[in-house]
């Protein structure tokens, strides 16, 4: 008799369960299937334009045939000297914000146990701030300032990459390992042969791997601020698009490509010899 | 006890003079100085027109705040866009981590040839899709989520196939072992073990959709960004503000909303 029992709310139970189970199942389902129907009702498809077959035809037409004189022929305004320009915007835009990052990472640091305290809270919201205002208005505002051009294109990517790299500086700083820094205090060391001795040689290698890291970046978001004016490759390239010579675009395209897996090759090698 | 016994170890000369660190310090400086130069980089210009920065960042302290009613509808088609993007460029990715995947598929040709395929993919920016897709389908947000699709299935793709990558091939093999055939392998084997880390990398990238949809429209590619653009262009800053403002509440709102199911799944 007592068997019987347990068993049967045992089953009762698995029952109980399975039913639970299906009709978390029915929840989850009917809200992501009326969330697409939310948004596919939402959106207008209806403004494609007719010519999109032909456009797209001779769209690929043009990135198969590339106009290879575009390469370099001396101007100064071909494709090798703009693919320059971009890598330059990137890698000094990255690095000096890599140096100002350092003195904000340490202000947005957690290095003292507790969930709030003033200085640490007020440097990460300062980093968001940062990090989420966008990269474009940015470069407009600076565009606005220092005239369109390459050094516009600096600046806004570096005041961008601070918040970045400021936070992931600060985070490096919140994980190190304090035994070098405990060992120099020790020996009597004073704050600044701490910070010098101790503190920077410690991180600066994750430091550098991070700044490489936000140099992949920065070289893609170079070649897409000076389709605003900012400088680099993005300048020639919204021209040709705009002027419809897709065989200019086509070569534009596999310079940017052929950049982009370059750069990212070479700081996966420099980050891999870091690690 | 005798004093030659405790001499310090003599350090090869590339240590004793840091020969590694100088050269890659010297060879940064020349990188620096060298961008400076093709760049123009002009700091007195900057310092000189600092105050035209300043102005409009006091002009965009002020936001207009009866703009918010005007910027809802986009901002909503800014996340359906987001969401229709990252679907489709998920249906896409998933064959393609398939047979990326080096657990799945032996032959290192094909392989090789899909994972480049995926690398070229992923090195074009957002924003030049968008430009190209403006060209082809027109201004509207058809051009957003066909860009948003391929940006998306070269992300997913990648974050998919190291996913699989990683699977315990136990199962895997029991199936083998039974007799079961290539795509029961897959349904049985592959699927319930990789279902959660599938559902919340696609979260991840549908984050990051919603950030990067938000400046699409910038290019016409539909959403919050063609007001943004409008804005910048009027010169009314107090606008550009609340744009700023309102999708920072929403990307907020979205990467919460997000991190909170991923964790859940976890």
């Amino acid at each position: 008799m007592r068997e019987m029992m347990t068993t049967t709310t045992i089953d009762q139970s698995v029952r109980k369960g399975r039913w639970q189970y299906r009709v978390q199942w029915l929840f989850w389902g009917a809200l992501v299937i009326g969330l697409y129907v939310w948004a596919g009702k939402g959106l207008q498809f209806s403004g494609v334009q007719a010519s999109a077959a032909d456009v797209s035809k001779s769209i690929l037409h043009g990135i198969l045939n590339p106009d290879w004189r575009y390469v370099y022929n001396g101007s100064g305004e071909d494709l090798t000297s703009e693919i320059i320009q971009t890598i330059a915007i990137a890698f000094l835009g990255t690095f000096i914000s890599a140096f100002i990052s350092i003195p904000f990472a340490f202000w947005a640091a957690r290095t003292e146990k507790g969930k709030w305290h003033l200085r640490s809270t007020s440097g990460k919201f300062v980093l968001t701030l940062i990090r989420t205002f966008p990269e474009i208005v940015l470069a407009i505002m600076f565009i606005k300032s220092v005239g369109p051009g390459s050094y516009a294109g600096v600046l806004a990517v570096g005041v961008h990459s601070i918040g970045m790299l400021g936070k992931l500086f600060s985070e490096g700083i919140e994980e190190m390992d304090r035994g070098p820094e405990e060992a120099l205090v020790s020996v009597g060391g004073n704050r600044t042969e701490v910070l010098c001795l101790a503190t920077l040689p410690t991180l600066l290698p994750e430091f550098i791997s991070y700044t490489l890291y936000r140099f992949e970046i920065s070289v893609r978001s170079a070649s897409i601020l000076g389709m605003i004016g900012a400088g680099g490759i993005g300048t020639p390239l919204i021209f040709a698009i705009q002027t419809r010579s897709w065989s200019r675009v086509g070569i534009i395209l596999i310079g940017i490509v052929v950049m982009v897996m370059g750069i990212d090759w070479l700081s996966g090698q420099l980050r891999k010899k870091l690690a | 006890m005798d004093s030659k016994t405790l001499t310090l170890p003599k350090r090869p000369f590339r240590q004793r003079f840091h020969v590694v660190g100088l050269t890659a310090l010297l060879l940064l400086l020349i990188g620096l100085w060298g961008s400076a130069q093709i760049t123009g980089v002009n700091v007195k210009m900057l310092v000189d027109n600092l105050n035209q920065f300043v102005v409009l960042l006091v002009e965009m302290s002020h936001p207009e705040w009866a703009y918010l009613s005007v910027i809802w509808p986009p901002i909503i088609e800014t996340i359906q866009m987001a969401m229709i993007g990252t679907t489709i460029g998920t249906l896409f990715a998933i064959p393609m981590a398939l047979i990326a995947a080096h657990n799945i598929v032996k032959n290192p040709f094909i392989r090789g040839c899909v994972r480049l395929f995926l690398d070229i993919t992923r090195s074009l920016p957002d924003l030049l899709l968008a430009a190209l897709f403006v060209a082809v389908f027109g201004i509207g947000a058809t051009a957003g989520v066909v860009t948003l699709a391929i940006f998306s299935f070269g992300m997913i793709s990648k974050l998919f196939y190291e996913a699989i990558e990683t699977i315990d091939a136990g199962p895997f093999e029991a199936l083998n072992a039974t007799g079961a055939n290539r795509v029961q392998m897959i349904a049985f084997a592959v699927v319930p073990q990789i279902l959660p880390a599938f559902i919340s990398y696609f979260l991840y990238t549908f984050e990051i959709n919603v950030r990067a949809s938000t400046v699409l429209g910038y290019l016409g590619a539909g959403g919050i960004g063609v007001y943004l653009q409008r804005s910048l262009s009027e010169f009314d800053y107090s606008d550009t503000a609340v744009i700023i403002l309102a999708t920072l509440v929403v990307v907020v709102a979205i990467d919460g909303l997000s991190t909170f199911v991923r964790e859940r799944l976890a």
